[in-house]
């Protein structure tokens, strides 16, 4: 067992590459989820029942529902993401899972983007395909139902790392979620202005090309700044713990 | 160089320093925004179109020119709160943010009394009046964050990040308001942005503008002086100034 | 493990002196290591070295700082002063090649709950290295976890959730150690197979850091001893 001798201390030279890395942590979260179904299903059910308030809160008339349906539905959808930030990191937190991805080899901002990807996968997405059913549901025309899920498919993974940023920072405070919403909130007022003026200007029947370009540099943006943002705070965040 | 770096993340060092400086910005910033508000109020020309209403400016707009800076100033006590680590600069993060809030307000409150008489209603969704409201969301976002992390250095660089990023979007928010803005209403009138002011006008407004930077920069020497204080209770100097003080 | 590969030559560790250098030079160096936390000086003037064939451990009362000392050599948390040194360099600038070369278990050990040993010990080793299933598979057996392989670890006692965690101390390449109460929740043979392995381990050249409650006794064991933190 000469070879074992010195084993101890010699350099690990083994590199995992980033891509893996990114790949092992994306499929560790979906598979987490999956082993806990109700909760990919509550933000859904959330985006449902305040669309659902509109038409009773406010007025249930056709013209109503078709001027403001677009934008119920981006707040609603807006809503639910922010709901369901909390448990971006959470968990990972309590258990010390987060401890260990700070300590992987890679550049952290890439396995956060992971992270965060997963996250819109089991949030995002499935809010974008629902969301057809309620834009019937609240009198949009095909065509601007068809503008709305695009601006959402690119709309919500900005969401999702903007608010990947507040989760981070708010990690292991008390009363995190309020103060979350608080910090979160006004950075996505620009997506959601575009999100909804894109779809307005489509019901005008104007062209809608440029605005899905803008919120498309919107995402690339997003992509490309928030993972830094966010991977500096959970260091912050982790630090203090 | 790099002593006077040294030396400005030496909170003692700047206590005295701010001692010295505080006098002059406090009699120069009083001065100027007494002539100005003077100068403003009660002898520039009335508008021809707004009467006497217009001359909230002189309180509105540096106001609402302050509360951006602040935010910007910040933004740069961020970044040497990431980068080298000094005390100072999140003194100074925590210490104005509140002080930005407040102008912000009184951005929003001096808007709103001048949108009563100028559009009939307190309160319009114009693209400057959305951004300030915003704004004041950007600086409450900050001032929680900072009350909600008791550990002083976790706190000073958790914020420093929410600051930067609030930095960067401050921009995006302002287009996208404006936007948004032309989309929904066709632009009207515009509450700072006169064609041509004549110079009894904009020269007042200039005074209470750099008046009120001077009041500012008081101000914040004060409030960092109190929590230089706060913070540094336990060491030496602290304690003697405050002996000294007390006899 | 094939540990007599051309470590040398391997590009990603340049300097070379390391794998040729003697036993003696030390992996971590803690110079006037101090630090304060929420007012109180947990401590200061820290110096010590971890060298390799080590065991280190560190005491002290409830509150004295031990687990942020963990924190801190593991590189989680930064709210110190000081210098601490890699291989005679300042940490910060090689923190990819640290972390590649040390493993931290702390209180919380990494243990998803809804994820069976096996996903949670894969995920745990996917960023770190490449290991077959059935390596694995024997780690798992080794801390006594054959036959759990594919339960829910929520289902697990939390002694057999720890042990998931320390599964990976039996296919683990990295030189340094750093294990937070290791001991806690592992019953009477547990804590003499992970004290064999520890000894083992450490007369195998590798450096453990360890804090624990439990009656350690190890010969040639450093000791770093922590006040109760004084306040200033």
């Amino acid at each position: 067992m000469t070879s074992d001798t010195r084993a101890g201390w010699r350099p690990v030279t083994e590199a995992v590459g980033s891509v893996r890395a990114m790949k092992a942590v994306f499929l560790r979260d979906l598979k987490a989820a999956f082993r806990q179904r109700q909760d990919l299903l509550n933000p859904l059910l959330f985006f449902i029942m305040v669309v659902t308030l509109f038409p009773l809160g406010v007025s249930p008339e056709v013209s109503f529902l078709q001027q403001a349906g677009s934008g119920i539905l981006w707040v609603a959808a807006l809503l639910s993401v922010l709901l369901s930030l909390d448990h971006l990191f959470r968990h990972d937190y309590d258990d010390g899972t987060l401890e260990q991805l700070v300590l992987q080899p890679q550049p952290l901002f890439l396995l956060v983007l992971a992270k965060v990807a997963a996250h819109w996968v089991l949030t995002g997405l499935p809010l974008v395909l629902l969301a057809p059913v309620l834009g019937i549901m609240v009198h949009l025309d095909g065509n601007s139902i068809g503008v709305l899920c695009l601006t959402l498919l690119i709309g919500t993974p900005v969401l999702s790392l903007i608010g990947a940023i507040g989760a981070a920072l708010t990690l292991g405070l008390r009363s995190a979620g309020v103060l979350l919403s608080l910090l979160i909130i006004p950075l996505y007022i620009p997506v959601l202005i575009f999100g909804t003026g894109t779809v307005a200007a489509a019901g005008d029947g104007a062209p809608v090309g440029g605005y899905v370009a803008l919120m498309g540099a919107f995402l690339v943006l997003a992509v490309t700044l928030a993972p830094f943002a966010s991977a500096a705070a959970l260091r912050i965040s982790l630090s203090n713990a | 160089m790099w002593q006077f770096f040294h030396k400005l993340g030496s909170p003692k060092w700047f206590f005295g320093i701010a001692n010295r400086l505080m006098p002059w910005l406090l009699w120069g910033g009083a001065a100027l925004l007494f002539a100005g508000l003077i100068w403003g109020l009660a002898f520039a020309p009335q508008d021809y179109l707004q009467g006497n209403s217009y001359r909230i400016i002189f309180i509105h707009v540096p106001s609402a020119f302050l509360a951006q800076s602040v935010y910007i100033m910040m933004a740069v006590a961020a970044v040497v709160t990431l980068v080298w680590r000094m005390k100072l600069a999140d003194v100074f993060v925590k210490s104005v943010a509140p002080v930005g809030a407040v102008l912000t307000f009184l951005a929003l409150f001096t808007g709103a009394v001048w949108g009563k008489p100028t559009w009939g209603t307190w309160w319009i969704w114009d693209a400057r009046l959305t951004s300030m409201l915003i704004l004041l969301f950007l600086y409450f976002g900050v001032i929680a964050l900072g009350a909600a992390i008791s550990d002083e250095k976790s706190s000073a660089r958790a914020v420093a990040v929410l600051v930067l990023v609030g930095v960067v979007n401050i921009p995006i928010i302002k287009y996208s308001v404006e936007w948004w803005n032309t989309l929904h209403q066709p632009a009207t009138f515009k509450l700072t942005e006169k064609p041509s002011m004549p110079a009894e006008m904009w020269v007042p407004l200039l005074l209470s503008v750099l008046g009120l930077y001077l009041i500012f920069g008081w101000f914040a020497c004060l409030r960092m002086q109190t929590e230089i204080l706060i913070r540094e209770r336990r060491t030496r100097w602290v304690k003697e100034l405050v002996l000294a003080g007390r006899s | 493990m094939g540990a007599e590969l051309n470590v040398h030559n391997a590009g990603v560790t340049p300097r070379c002196s390391r794998s040729g250098a003697l036993m003696s030079e030390p992996l971590l160096q803690a110079v006037n290591l101090q630090c304060e936390r929420d007012d109180r000086m947990l401590f200061r003037d820290l110096s010590f070295s971890i060298l390799p064939g080590t065991l280190t451990r560190v005491e002290g009362p409830n509150g004295s700082g031990k687990t942020t000392l963990l924190r801190i050599l593991a590189g989680l948390n930064d709210a110190w002063s000081g210098d601490l040194l890699w291989f005679g360099q300042p940490r910060s600038y090689q923190r990819e090649e640290f972390v590649r070369n040390m493993l931290y278990i702390g209180h919380r050990p990494g243990i998803k709950p809804l994820l069976t040993p096996m996903e949670n010990l894969r995920a745990l080793m996917a960023g770190r290295k490449t290991v077959s299933d059935d390596l694995l598979g024997q780690a798992l057996a080794g801390t006594g976890l054959a036959g759990f392989e594919d339960v829910p670890c929520r289902r697990l006692s939390a002694g057999q959730q720890r042990r998931v965690a320390l599964a990976r101390l039996l296919i683990a390449d990295e030189p340094l150690w750093i294990l937070d109460e290791v001991f806690t929740a592992i019953d009477i043979d547990g804590v003499a197979a992970l004290e064999t392995l520890l000894v083992q381990r450490a007369r195998d050249g590798g450096a453990i850091v360890v804090t624990t409650h439990h009656d350690l006794q190890l010969p040639s064991m450093q000791r770093i001893t922590l006040g109760a933190g004084d306040d200033f």
